[in-house]
């Protein structure tokens, strides 16, 4: 299952709670996250990985970052 | 895009936080007033008297420390390809959170950075007020668990991303073209505390020189003490919480070697013993930080980045200050002011309307 959330313009937690809900309601497959700081890039991979999640990559994306996770 | 920003992994965030804790005690050994290296709210306070937004004729000095911050941030994020104007996000909310952020701040007598500093050296005081702290910080996790989001920012122009290092910049002229005069309390438009802790400074270059250092490694590293309790509460996660471990291990370090170190809850600097106020005012405080999303050094160094919502913070906290010390709301060694209860009830009560009410559509 793959899915997509657009936490550009968010402040702090946000992205990363964001990213975690979907974490726990999807279980596995595919979430790409889009964000538009450095920060945020930093915190949703990093609350990823702590979720057992791999961040498969990281591409730039207009003024931000397009960070696609996955769990097998 | 950059993908080794050493400063922002967790020993990075460590190395930062001992980083600060030893130069603001430093500071303090410089000249700076008691337990008050850095403190974010106590200085934008002394610049709101610098400017002649309140008259408290102790509290009045345009801390370098301040623009300091702003300009290294800046500067790190040029170079670091991290400067993004951007703001739109429910400006006014902001500036009313950084106005009561301040008057709770001022209640205690510190920012979170000053919760940290105080403890480091020995005034049990400030565990009232780090306990008030974490329980705001708390509160406001229950907002965010529930949906509360002050909504997104839009990228805006340069001009926009650059007007708070640009004021920052025009302080520190200010206080170039209108130096402090000996003994005297005014200088040009600038005023300047003869008595107090304003009277009480390192030296101008030195301050600014560490403001520099400062704002520059902590907007790469991230580092947040608001944001360090709450990732533990929300997330359990530890990442910025050892930055600020690292900031009271060694402040409390160098404080010890410089002679700096005195434990106890009577006599401390700039710190009262009113135990249930220093934890209300912290209290309000921290569930403003928490609202708003960063501590108010954190704020400072996204204001640098370009981000103009946490400018209006910071100029709210600005406001909030004159606020304190015009109408008798802000704390000191005697005790809290006048209104100082009212206020913190109020700004309890306009911090968790805010926290109940503002959530995304359809939320």
């Amino acid at each position: 299952m793959n899915s997509t959330i657009d936490a550009r313009g968010l402040s702090c937690p946000q992205p990363v709670i964001l990213t975690m809900g979907k974490i726990r309601e999807q279980g596995n497959g595919v979430i790409e996250i889009l964000v538009d700081t450095d920060t945020s890039r930093e915190n949703v991979s990093r609350a990823a990985r702590s979720k057992g999640w791999e961040v498969d990559r990281i591409e730039p994306d207009g003024a931000g970052y397009r960070i696609v996770i996955r769990k097998e | 895009m950059r993908m080794n920003n050493v400063l922002a992994t967790r020993w990075g965030v460590v190395g930062v936080g001992a980083v600060i804790g030893v130069l603001a005690a430093l500071l303090q050994k410089l000249g700076n007033p008691g337990n008050m290296g850095i403190c974010v709210a106590c200085f934008e306070r002394d610049i709101a008297g610098a400017l002649g937004l309140h008259r408290a004729d102790v509290v009045q000095y345009l801390r370098p420390e301040i623009p300091g911050f702003v300009l290294g941030a800046f500067l790190a994020a040029l170079l670091f390809r991290e400067f993004k104007p951007r703001a739109g996000s429910a400006p006014i909310v902001r500036f009313i959170l950084g106005a009561f952020a301040m008057i709770g701040a001022l209640v205690f007598l510190g920012c979170p950075w000053r919760a940290m500093l105080r403890l480091a050296g020995g005034d049990l005081n400030a565990v009232l007020g780090i306990a008030g702290l974490v329980f705001g910080v708390w509160v406001g996790t229950l907002f965010l668990k529930g949906g509360y989001t002050l909504g997104r920012a839009q990228t805006t122009s340069k001009a926009a991303g650059v007007i708070m290092p640009l004021m920052a910049l025009g302080f520190l002229l200010l206080m170039f073209i209108y130096p402090q005069i000996q003994g005297e309390g005014i200088s040009g438009v600038l005023f300047y505390s003869t008595k107090g802790p304003g009277s009480m400074h390192a030296p101008l270059l030195v301050s600014l020189a560490i403001g520099l250092v400062v704002g520059g490694i902590a907007q790469q590293s991230r580092f947040c003490t608001m944001g360090a309790l709450r990732d533990l509460i929300l997330f359990g996660q530890t990442h910025l919480l050892g930055g600020v471990i690292a900031l009271v291990l060694f402040a409390f370090l160098a404080n010890f070697a410089f002679g700096q170190f005195s434990p106890g809850f009577i006599g401390q600097p700039v710190a009262h013993s009113m135990h249930f106020w220093n934890f209300a005012g912290m209290a309000l405080a921290g569930l403003a930080f928490s609202l708003a999303g960063g501590c108010p050094g954190r704020q400072l160094f996204l204001s640098g980045e370009g981000d103009g919502d946490a400018a209006v913070f910071v100029i709210g906290m600005v406001s909030g200050a004159a606020f304190a010390h015009n109408f008798g709301l802000a704390s000191s060694p005697s005790g809290i002011g006048p209104l100082g209860a009212a206020a913190v009830g109020t700004g309890l009560v306009v911090c968790l309307f805010i926290g109940w009410s503002m959530k995304a559509k359809g939320a």
